[in-house]
């Protein structure tokens, strides 16, 4: 049945981010002091501006459901029957160049996750803020979470300081690996640099737009700094890269790869078969052509069924209606999409809680 | 972007990717490096001022480095079988660009696009414009006038709009110039306000702009910091490109320019279709950001946007590089060999196999034909 969500499991799922001062009252006193004494109110970046179009999809922004777990779940997961949601908090925390104010926020932020969404419904899941700007406190925020089997995941974003693939974060992998998170890399910024390397763009369409380039270019350095070979149960998950800019990608890296690979010599296969192995995309935004006709085509490139999770990108403005899966699926592909796939790249999805 | 049929299967053996086959085709060939002997060869062209200035300080580029700051593959990232016996670097001795070239596969037209100690991602703006008018006199005395199965591009010192304009002027009653030249890696992204001069002066002229990879911007080459390796910035080079498309289009150039021509080299071309599709659906969820555009992404690209075919991609499955190439547009797409770089696309091999003789003789002759400004 192609409108059947049953069991599905949302791998993409955005509760409001909170503000400042309700993070403070999960910090001890000296950070809540800062927050209060220095006038920390505001700390948000220019990613999502909470009126555009795209942030918010206007029934969800209209009922608020992004700003309550009840009110949530009755636009998503009491409604379709969805097994679990991954809740990614977007509070940036990234866009501190204070390591110290960036640990404190990320510990605040899983704080607060913990207790306002996930400890009210029993199927959400969550992701670890962490706070990258140090590898050593985000290998300490992990080993904090790694007994509380509702953290299925590390979180980064995809614009930082650094491509992800440098051994300075390979500490964090180390550390994800051994609890078995999955690593999730979302769209956005620290804003640390501009977001093309021709600098700002003009438009906020176009930061977005730019968005996938940053996911070019953490594949391109998980891949060829060695990550997966160094941490050969590393699973990665691209989070709102969307999707067709993938394939493309693969061709001109493993081209590359097959002409200049004595710079690599730890790489002894083709990137794609390391992306295939290790890498997934969820599903929303997709990207396509217009209509269904050639959904076959895009997804041959990918070549592999494996590849893509299901994510509504819940509140963002993705897709109309219960449109959260391009048309023209077939029935096995569908199922592997909604369940499947995630269960099988979140192993810390089957821990019981 | 449009869609058309999908492609018929190719029954005609003769039609399958091959010397016999191509071999008869013209070749146009978007992209041929030609290079110095050494930088002396520019004191010709050099005012008394600018040259001592060259000589005592060297040229200041926008990441820091005299050349580049990714080792190469190769020396001076060539082929090893390019270097002339004269001792010259590789593209910088016409007889052999001939024999080993132009002769050997029976290139109609290589249309020239002058790299290195060109002006080109200098600080200096007033050193980097006496280096683009000396690079445009040299190509002309050296290469065009002497084959004329060579056509320059007008290097333009696009961090200076109205310098970038002037130089275009200078050269454009030339008919040996072919297009305007400009790096992808610019310091703002290529749509913004800062380099219309530059696409003014182009489209009144009726020449198209090139946008070639490389280039130094003042930016770390991603957003997300510096790579570590040269294999991440050649397959990175599509990103570039991407952010020069994008701009170009959400920036409103092709509603300002209206007859504006403009060509991606070397960077490949199959990330344009899912370009054009992801920015398509961010135009129908935020046109109110951008309301000076009067049609979708897709449509200025279609209709303003031409790609180069080298490094040519290749999936195992050659049908979806076809797929791509049928989303792109076939008559979007230009043969270019890159010679004489590593990376080189042999005109005779590089297509894909299964594709129709009159899809090849489109990207090989027919299409750049009406792009460049060609006798």
């Amino acid at each position: 049945m192609s409108d059947d969500w049953t069991g599905a499991i949302d791998c993409d799922f955005h509760p409001r981010s909170p503000t400042p001062r309700q993070l403070s009252r999960y910090m001890d006193d000296y950070w809540r002091q800062t927050v209060e004494v220095r006038g920390i109110d505001v700390w948000e970046t220019i990613a999502y501006p909470p009126n555009a179009p795209l942030t918010r999809r206007p029934d969800w922004r209209e009922s608020g459901a992004d700003a309550d777990p009840v009110k949530a779940a009755q636009a998503s997961l009491d409604r379709f029957g969805f097994a679990h949601a991954i809740c990614n908090c977007l509070f940036p925390v990234q866009a501190f160049r204070d390591e110290n104010l960036a640990a404190a926020f990320a510990r605040a932020v899983n704080d607060w996750l913990a207790a306002e969404w996930l400890a009210k419904d029993a199927r959400l899941r969550g992701s670890v803020v962490l706070p990258i700007q140090s590898a050593e406190r985000a290998v300490a925020e992990i080993e904090r979470r790694a007994g509380d089997p509702r953290f299925v995941q590390v979180l980064m974003l995809v614009f930082g300081e650094q491509p992800l693939g440098k051994s300075v974060y390979w500490p964090i992998y180390a550390a994800a690996e051994r609890h078995g998170f999955t690593v999730g890399i979302h769209a956005g910024s620290s804003y640390h640099h501009a977001v093309t390397g021709s600098g700002w763009p003009s438009y906020y369409l176009e930061d977005y737009a730019a968005q996938s380039l940053g996911f070019h270019t953490q594949l391109g350095s998980l891949v060829c700094e060695g990550v997966f070979v160094k941490f050969p149960k590393l699973k990665v998950v691209l989070i709102e890269s969307g999707v067709t800019w993938l394939p493309p990608y693969l061709w001109r890296l493993s081209k590359f790869w097959r002409g200049v690979r004595n710079e690599v010599p730890w790489i002894d296969r083709p990137p794609e078969e390391i992306v295939r192995d290790h890498v997934r995309l969820t599903a929303q935004p997709f990207d396509g052509p217009p209509g269904a006709a050639h959904i076959g085509r895009v997804m041959d490139q990918l070549e592999s069924d494996e590849m893509l999770l299901f994510a509504t990108d819940f509140p963002h403005w993705q897709y109309d209606g219960d449109a959260m899966l391009p048309a023209g699926l077939s029935p096995d592909l569908r199922r592997k999409i909604l369940i499947d796939n995630p269960l099988a790249t979140y192993p810390r999805l089957k821990r019981p809680t | 972007m449009m869609l058309d049929a999908p492609l018929a299967p190719e029954a005609d053996a003769d039609q399958r990717s091959g010397r016999d086959a191509q071999a008869r085709l013209a070749i146009i060939d978007g992209d041929v490096h030609p290079a110095l002997g050494s930088v002396d060869d520019l004191r010709p062209y050099m005012s008394a001022r600018w040259w001592e200035v060259l000589a005592s300080y060297g040229t200041r580029r926008r990441h820091g480095m005299s050349f580049e700051p990714y080792p190469k593959s190769a020396p001076r990232a060539c082929r090893r079988d390019a270097w002339p016996e004269d001792g010259g670097p590789p593209g910088s001795n016409l007889d052999l660009i001939r024999a080993q070239y132009l002769g050997h596969y029976g290139v109609a037209f290589g249309i020239l696009g002058p790299l290195g100690v060109t002006g080109q991602s200098e600080v200096n703006l007033d050193l980097a414009a006496a280096l683009a008018s000396a690079t445009n006199d040299w190509q002309r005395e050296v290469f065009t006038q002497q084959e004329p199965r060579l056509r320059s591009a007008i290097v333009v010192p696009y961090e200076d709009g109205p310098a970038a304009a002037r130089e275009i002027e200078r050269c454009a009653d030339d008919p040996a110039y072919a297009q305007v030249f400009m790096l992808t890696r610019s310091s703002e992204p290529a749509g913004n306000r800062r380099y219309w001069p530059v696409y003014e002066a182009a489209a009144r002229h009726g020449l198209p702009v090139a946008l070639h990879v490389f280039g130094a911007s003042g930016h770390p080459y991603t957003g997300a910091g510096w790579p570590s390796y040269y294999v991440e910035e050649g397959a990175g080079h599509s990103t570039s490109c991407q952010t020069v498309v994008t701009s170009l289009v959400i920036e409103g150039v092709f509603e300002r320019f209206p007859s504006l021509k403009v060509v991606i080299v070397e960077g490949g071309f199959a990330w344009l279709a899912p370009l054009a599709w992801r920015l398509d659906k961010l135009y129908e969820r935020m046109r109110g950001e951008v309301s000076h555009l009067k049609r979708k992404p897709s449509e200025y690209i279609r209709e303003h946007i031409w790609v180069t075919t080298q490094p040519m991609e290749e999936p195992a499955d050659r049908r979806q590089v076809l797929d791509m190439m049928e989303w792109i547009g076939w008559d979007r797409l230009l043969f270019a060999s890159d010679y004489p770089h590593w990376d080189f696309d042999d005109p005779f091999r590089a297509l894909p196999g299964g594709m129709p003789r009159e899809r090849a003789r489109q990207i090989l002759t027919a299409n750049a034909k009406a792009v460049y400004r060609l006798p």
